[in-house]
C-alpha cells in the first residue's frame, strides 16, 4: 500500500518519454505565464507601497510563483480544497483572488475577503473558493488538509459522494515552507494521511530560509522529501522554479489522488528572493552574491526565455503585460486606498455561527 | 421513563445523532472495537463499522487538527481526548484554530466539531488522568464548554452539541460515569447550550456549581436542610461558555450570597468569573462575600489516597461551606 | 466622664421600652452591674444592670414612661460632673431616634453589606432599629426583609397614599374604620366607686396582640378532644424519681409537649405559618409554653422540641418556667416560637379556645384533669382525664386536620408506655 518512489522521480520527471506538460497549449502557457508575472507585480508593488509608508506589512511570494501556479493548473479550482499558507499569493490570485482583494487586505479596508480585514495580510482564505482561512501557527493548516482530505474519502466509503463526481472536491492540497516541517502538526498530518491512504498533497515550498534559519539546522536530511516514506507517503523532489516541472509531478499527484491512490509529497527547491516580510532584513544572515546567483534562477525569466525559445512569445508581448499588469495593480492599488476603513465597532461580530 | 447512567446517556445521545446524521462520525483513541477506555463508545463499532467509528493515531493533536479539517469539510467529527490531562498537545489547534475559524475568516468558514473528554479526580488518577481543564477553553472565545452532572442533561446537550455549527469542549465527570444515574425519557430531546439549570430552590444562599461538583451540591444542600434548615438553592451551570449570566444573576438577587463550587483549582478558575459578575452585576443584591470552594493550587491531584482526599471536594465539605456562608 | 445608661434594645424586632421602677435614686451610689432600673417591653421584662461604677447623677426618665431604644434613661458619674456633656436624648416620650452610640451596635460594626445598604436607602430605614442575627449581629438581607414585614402595610405606602390625620381630610366613612377600632371605650360617669390601673407595657402588648390575632388576621376554630392519662400518669409516678436525681422536676407539661411534637410530625401543616405568598412550613419544632405571671402572661419557647426527649424536654419546662416567674429571661427565648401550649387547667378550666400567638397557625390547650367515670368495654371505669383543644388558623388547615392532629396526641399520650 505505502509507496516510496522518491528515487525514480527527481528532478522533476515523472516519467521521462512523455511528460504531461507537453499537452499544454500555447493559450494555456501564455496563460500561465501572464498568472506568474501579474503575482509578481501585485507582489513588487506591496514591497513599494510599504517603504512608503502606506501599509504596515507584507509577506512575499517572490521566486515561488512557478510551484503555485502549476499546484493551480492541475487541480479543479474553486472544488478541491486548498489550504495554502502565507506565501501562496500565486496560488490564491489563480484560485479567484483578485489583485483589488490582495490591495484590501494590505490596507485592511472594510470588506477584506479572506477575514473582514481582522487579519493580517496574506492569511489567506476565500471560502467561495474553497480556499481555508489560515493562521500565523506554522504548519496547523497541514492538519485540516489532512482533515478535508478524510472528509473526501468518508463520504465516498459512506456513499456520501460519487468518487467520480467533478463536481465535488476529491482532492486537498495544502503548502508550507520546508522550516514548517519541523513542527509536529505536520509530522502528525502526514501521519493521518498515510494511515488512511488520503487524497492528499502536501507541497513543500523548500525556499532554503526559515526568516533566517537554514535547512541544515531544521533537518539531517538534505531533502524533506525523504522523510515521506516514513508515513507511508510518495515523496518527490521537483525544480520549483521550473513551472514545467512542477506542472508534470503536480498532474501525476492530483490524478493519483483522484483515482484513490492515496497521498503526495512535493518538495519543490526554490528560492525566497526577498526579506522574510518586510520587516526583515536579509543582508544579517546571507550573502548577496548567493541572492544574485538565484536571480538568473528566477522562474519567471526561466519560463519567459522558454517560451520565447520556442517561439510562442516576444519581448513585445511581454510588454504588453508588463503594461496590463501596472494598469491592473494601479487600479487595485486605487480602489483599496479609496475603499473605507471598517467601523470599529464591527470587531464585535460574527464570533459563534448560528445554527441554520 | 429509562433510568440510565451519565456514560449510557452520553452514548445514547451520540447513538442516535449518527442514526440521524450519516456526516456524524467518532474519533479518537481506542474508541474502536475497544469502545473506548471508559467504554462510551461500547457497541457502536459493532453498529457503524470502521468507517464511521474511526481508531485514531496515538496524537492528541491530529485527533482535534484532523476533526476539524473534517468539520471545515462539513462532516461532524465527535473527537474523543482519552483523558482531559491530555487535550494540552491540541491546545494550538483548539485554541488557534478551531476557536478562531469563524472569526477570522469573517464568519464563512465553521467549525462544526465536538471535542469529548473525561475529566476531574478522586478515582485514583494522580496527577494525569485527574485534571479539570476547563478554564483554559472558557477563556476562549469561539469555543462553547459544556460539562453536564444529569444523564438527562448529558443526553440532551451532546446532541445539541452535535447540531452546534461551532467548536464545542464537552467535558465528562469521568468519577460519575457511573455513578451518577437519573431517569432519562425514550425519544428525542436536547437540551439546549447556554442554559443554567435551577437544580433546587432555595432562599437562604445560591451554590453555583457543574459537573461533579454539582451532583455533590445537591447532595449537600439537602443535608443542610435536613440539619440546619438552611435552603440553598443550586445552580447547574451545565454550559461555562456561553454562561447564562441571567440564570445566575436572577438566582443571586433572590439568595444575595453565593457559594462557588468547582473541582478545578482556585486561582483563575471559573468561580472567579461568576464572582466577577456577581459583583459587578449584582452588587446591589450582594448581601455576603462571595465564596468560592475549590481545590488547592497545586498542579494536581496527587496519587496517594489522603492527598487525594485532601485535595478533593465532597459534599461534607460543602456542606460545611455552606453552612458558614448561611451564618454570615 | 459620665457615662449613659440607654434604654436596650431587649430583643429582636423590640423598638421600645418602659421604665417600671428605678431602684436608686439621684445621689445614690451604683457599682458596675448592679440592678439601677427596671425595664419591660412587650416581650419581657428585665433589671438593668448599671453599666458603670458611680453616683447616680441625673434620672432623665421617670417610671412609668415608655421611650424608644438607645434613648439616654440616666448619668452615672462622680459628683460634680457636668450634665450638659449629655446629648439631646434626653426628653421624655415615645419613638426617639437611637442613640449614635450604643454597646451593642459598636460591638456588631455597622458595616452593611451592598443589598441591606440598597434596602435601607429605598426604605429609608433606620439601620439600628434592625436586630441583626448574621455572624456577630450583622444585619442580613432577611432581617431587612422581616423588618420590612413587621412594620404595618401603612407605613410602606407612600404618604400621599396614607389618610391625613387632620380634621380636614379625616376619613368619613367611619363604617369601615369600625373593625379596626378595639372595643368601644366608655366613659365612666362621675362618681362610680373604682380605680384605674395604669396599663403597663406588658398588658398593653397583649391586649394589642390579642385584638390583632382573633379579630384582623386569623379566622379561629377550634376543637375539642378528651384524653386519657392514665398511662401518662403511671409512667409519671415510675419515673419522676429518677428524674428527680438529675435535677429535673418531671410534670405533665413535658408529656403534652411531647405529644404536640407527635402530632406535628403527623399534621406538619399545623406547625406552619400564613404567608402572604403561601404558607410557610416550619422544619423546626418551637414549642412556646404559656406561664402565668402575677400581672399577666409570658410565653418562653422550646427549641427545637423534636430534638429532645422527655427528660429533655422536662428539663425546659422547669427551666423556662422558673425564670419566667424570676423576670430572667432573655428576649430571644420568648420569640420563634411555631405553635404555643396553653395549660389552662391549671386554673380549673375544663376547656378553653385560647387565641393563636401571631403569627403561628395553632395552640393547644389543655384542661382540668380529673377522675371521670368512663364506659371502658362496657363496665364503668375510673379514669383520670382531661380535655385537649386545638385552636388553629382555619385558612392553614382545614377540620379534618385538625382532628387528625388532636387524635395523634390523644392517642400519644393514651398508649404513653407505662414505664
Amino acid at each position: 500500500m505505502a509507496k516510496n518512489t522518491t528515487d525514480k522521480v527527481r528532478n522533476g520527471r515523472a516519467t521521462p518519454t512523455s511528460r504531461p506538460s507537453d499537452s499544454l497549449t500555447k493559450d494555456t502557457l501564455l496563460e500561465m505565464y501572464w498568472k506568474m508575472l501579474l503575482s509578481r507585480r501585485v507582489d513588487e508593488r506591496a514591497w513599494m507601497i510599504h517603504r512608503q509608508g502606506k501599509i504596515v506589512f507584507h509577506i512575499s511570494a517572490i521566486g515561488q510563483e512557478a510551484i503555485q501556479v502549476a499546484a493551480a493548473y492541475t487541480i479543479h479550482l474553486g472544488v478541491d480544497y486548498i489550504v495554502p499558507y502565507y506565501r501562496d499569493l500565486a496560488l490564491v490570485l489563480c484560485a479567484g483572488v483578485t489583485p483589488e482583494d490582495f490591495m484590501i487586505s494590505l490596507y485592511g479596508k472594510e470588506g477584506e475577503l479572506s477575514s473582514l480585514a481582522r487579519q493580517m495580510p496574506s492569511h489567506f482564505g476565500a471560502k467561495p473558493f474553497n480556499i481555508v482561512s489560515t493562521s500565523a501557527p506554522v504548519a496547523t493548516q497541514v492538519v485540516h488538509a489532512a482533515g478535508m482530505a478524510f472528509a473526501i474519502k468518508y463520504r465516498i466509503q459512506n456513499e456520501l459522494q460519487d468518487p467520480n463526481d467533478r463536481t465535488q472536491p476529491r482532492l486537498a492540497v495544502t503548502s508550507l515552507g520546508e522550516g514548517s516541517t519541523s513542527q509536529g502538526e505536520w509530522h502528525e498530518a502526514m501521519n493521518w494521511a498515510g494511515v488512511h491512504q488520503l487524497p492528499f498533497i502536501c507541497i513543500v515550498q523548500n525556499n532554503h530560509y526559515a526568516i533566517s534559519v537554514p535547512v541544515d539546522k531544521q533537518m539531517a536530511v538534505p531533502n524533506v522529501a525523504d522523510r515521506a516514506a516514513a508515513y507511508g507517503v510518495e515523496g518527490i523532489i521537483v525544480d520549483g522554479n521550473d513551472v514545467l516541472a512542477c506542472y508534470d509531478v503536480m498532474h501525476y499527484a492530483v490524478q493519483k489522488a483522484y483515482r484513490g491512490d492515496g497521498p503526495t509529497l512535493i518538495e519543490a527547491k526554490t528560492y525566497r528572493m526577498t526579506p522574510h516580510s518586510s520587516d526583515d532584513d536579509d543582508r544579517t544572515y546571507r550573502e548577496r552574491s548567493e541572492v544574485d546567483a538565484w536571480r538568473d534562477k528566477d522562474p519567471l525569466l526561466r519560463l519567459a526565455n522558454h517560451l520565447k525559445a520556442q517561439g510562442l512569445l516576444t519581448d513585445a508581448v511581454i510588454e504588453g503585460y508588463d503594461k496590463r499588469a501596472r494598469k491592473i495593480v494601479d487600479e487595485a492599488q486605487r480602489a483599496a486606498e479609496e475603499r473605507p476603513y471598517p467601523p470599529g465597532e464591527s470587531a464585535i461580530a460574527p464570533v459563534y455561527a448560528e445554527a441554520n | 421513563m429509562a433510568q440510565m447512567n451519565l456514560l449510557e446517556a452520553i452514548r445514547q445521545g451520540m447513538d442516535e445523532e449518527m442514526e440521524h446524521d450519516p456526516r456524524v462520525f467518532i474519533t479518537g483513541e481506542d474508541v474502536g472495537p475497544r469502545g473506548g477506555v471508559f467504554r462510551v463508545t461500547q457497541g457502536l463499532f459493532e453498529k457503524y463499522g470502521p468507517t464511521r467509528i474511526i481508531d485514531s493515531p496515538l496524537a492528541e493533536l491530529s485527533i482535534v487538527g484532523v476533526g476539524i479539517g473534517a468539520a471545515l469539510a462539513d462532516l461532524r467529527p465527535i473527537c474523543e481526548i482519552q483523558f482531559a490531562d491530555f487535550i494540552h498537545p491540541a491546545m494550538n489547534q483548539i485554541m488557534n484554530e478551531a476557536a478562531r475559524m469563524y472569526y477570522r475568516s469573517g464568519g464563512t468558514w465553521t467549525v462544526p466539531m465536538v471535542i469529548r473528554a473525561p475529566y476531574g479526580g478522586g478515582v485514583g488518577g494522580g496527577l494525569y488522568h485527574s485534571q479539570s481543564v476547563e478554564a483554559f477553553f472558557a477563556h476562549t472565545p469561539g469555543l462553547k464548554v459544556i460539562i453536564p452532572s444529569t444523564p438527562y442533561d448529558a443526553k440532551g446537550l451532546i446532541k445539541s452539541a452535535i447540531r452546534d455549527p461551532n467548536p464545542v469542549l464537552f467535558f465528562e465527570t469521568k468519577k460519575g460515569y457511573r455513578l451518577i444515574k437519573g431517569d432519562v425519557p425514550e425519544g428525542e430531546y436536547t437540551v439546549p447550550i447556554g442554559e443554567a439549570r435551577v437544580a433546587r430552590e432555595g432562599s437562604d444562599l445560591t451554590v453555583y456549581s457543574y459537573g461533579m461538583m454539582a451532583h455533590y451540591a445537591m447532595q449537600a444542600a439537602e443535608r443542610v436542610s435536613q440539619t440546619d434548615g438552611i435552603e440553598a438553592e443550586v445552580v447547574d451551570l451545565r454550559t461555562l461558555l456561553p454562561l447564562d449570566t441571567k440564570t445566575v444573576l436572577e438566582s443571586f438577587k433572590k439568595t444575595g450570597k453565593a457559594l462557588i463550587v468547582h473541582e478545578d483549582n482556585l486561582t483563575m478558575g471559573f468561580g472567579a468569573e461568576i464572582a466577577a459578575i456577581l459583583a459587578s452585576d449584582g452588587f446591589e443584591y450582594m448581601d455576603a462575600p462571595i465564596q468560592r470552594l475549590c481545590a488547592p493550587d497545586i498542579p494536581g491531584v496527587p496519587f496517594s489516597h489522603p492527598m487525594q482526599d485532601y485535595f478533593m471536594l465532597n459534599p461534607t465539605k460543602i456542606a460545611d461551606a455552606i453552612r458558614d456562608l448561611a451564618a454570615y | 466622664m459620665a457615662t449613659k445608661v440607654i434604654m436596650p434594645q431587649l430583643g429582636e424586632s423590640v423598638v421600645e421600652g418602659t421604665v417600671n421602677t428605678w431602684l436608686k435614686k439621684i445621689g445614690d451610689r451604683v457599682d458596675e452591674y448592679e440592678a439601677l432600673l427596671e425595664v419591660s417591653t412587650d416581650k419581657v421584662d428585665s433589671e438593668i444592670p448599671a453599666p458603670a461604677s458611680g453616683t447616680l447623677l441625673e434620672i432623665y426618665v421617670e417610671a412609668g414612661t415608655t421611650v424608644g431604644t438607645g434613648t439616654v434613661l440616666c448619668l452615672i458619674g462622680e459628683p460634680g460632673e457636668k450634665s450638659s456633656e449629655v446629648p439631646d436624648h434626653h426628653e421624655n416620650g415615645k419613638h426617639h431616634p437611637p442613640a449614635k452610640i450604643e454597646p451593642s451596635e459598636e460591638k456588631r460594626g455597622t458595616r452593611l453589606s451592598p443589598v441591606v445598604a440598597r434596602m435601607v436607602a429605598e426604605h429609608q430605614l433606620d439601620v439600628h432599629k434592625i436586630s441583626g442575627t448574621g455572624r456577630d449581629g450583622r444585619v442580613t438581607k432577611k432581617d431587612v426583609e422581616s423588618y420590612l414585614e413587621s412594620q404595618t402595610k401603612d407605613e410602606e405606602l407612600p404618604p400621599w397614599e396614607r389618610p391625613g390625620s387632620g380634621d380636614l381630610f379625616k376619613p368619613t366613612d367611619t363604617e369601615e374604620e369600625a373593625p379596626a377600632r378595639a372595643i368601644p371605650v366608655e366613659s365612666i360617669p362621675k362618681g362610680v366607686p373604682g380605680e384605674l390601673i395604669q396599663l403597663n407595657a406588658m398588658r398593653r402588648a397583649i391586649a394589642d396582640h390579642m385584638v390583632q390575632s382573633k379579630l384582623h388576621t386569623a379566622p379561629h376554630v377550634t376543637t375539642v378532644f378528651e384524653a386519657d392519662l392514665t398511662n401518662v400518669l403511671k409512667h409519671l409516678e415510675a419515673n419522676k424519681p429518677q428524674a428527680a436525681r438529675q435535677g429535673i422536676n418531671l410534670t405533665l407539661t413535658a408529656y403534652f409537649v411531647a405529644a404536640i411534637v407527635e402530632a406535628c410530625r403527623t399534621q406538619p401543616i399545623i406547625n406552619s405559618q400564613w404567608m402572604e405568598d403561601g404558607i410557610y412550613l416550619h422544619h423546626h419544632i418551637h414549642v412556646g409554653m404559656a406561664v402565668a405571671l402575677d400581672n399577666g402572661l409570658i410565653v418562653p419557647v422550646i427549641k427545637n422540641a423534636e430534638r429532645l426527649n422527655l427528660i429533655g424536654l422536662a428539663a425546659q419546662v422547669n427551666d423556662l418556667a422558673q425564670r419566667a416567674r424570676n423576670k430572667q429571661l432573655t428576649a430571644d427565648e420568648v420569640k420563634g416560637g411555631t405553635i404555643t401550649l396553653t395549660n389552662h387547667g391549671v386554673s380549673g378550666s375544663l376547656f378553653a379556645t385560647p387565641i393563636i400567638n401571631q403569627p403561628q397557625s395553632a395552640i393547644v390547650g389543655v384542661g382540668l384533669m380529673e377522675k371521670r367515670v368512663k364506659v371502658i368495654n362496657d363496665a364503668i371505669a375510673i379514669r383520670p382525664c382531661c380535655y385537649i383543644s386545638l385552636t388553629f388558623d382555619h385558612r392553614v388547615a382545614d377540620g379534618a386536620t385538625g382532628d387528625s392532629f388532636m387524635m395523634k396526641m390523644k392517642t400519644t399520650l393514651e398508649n404513653w408506655p407505662e414505664r
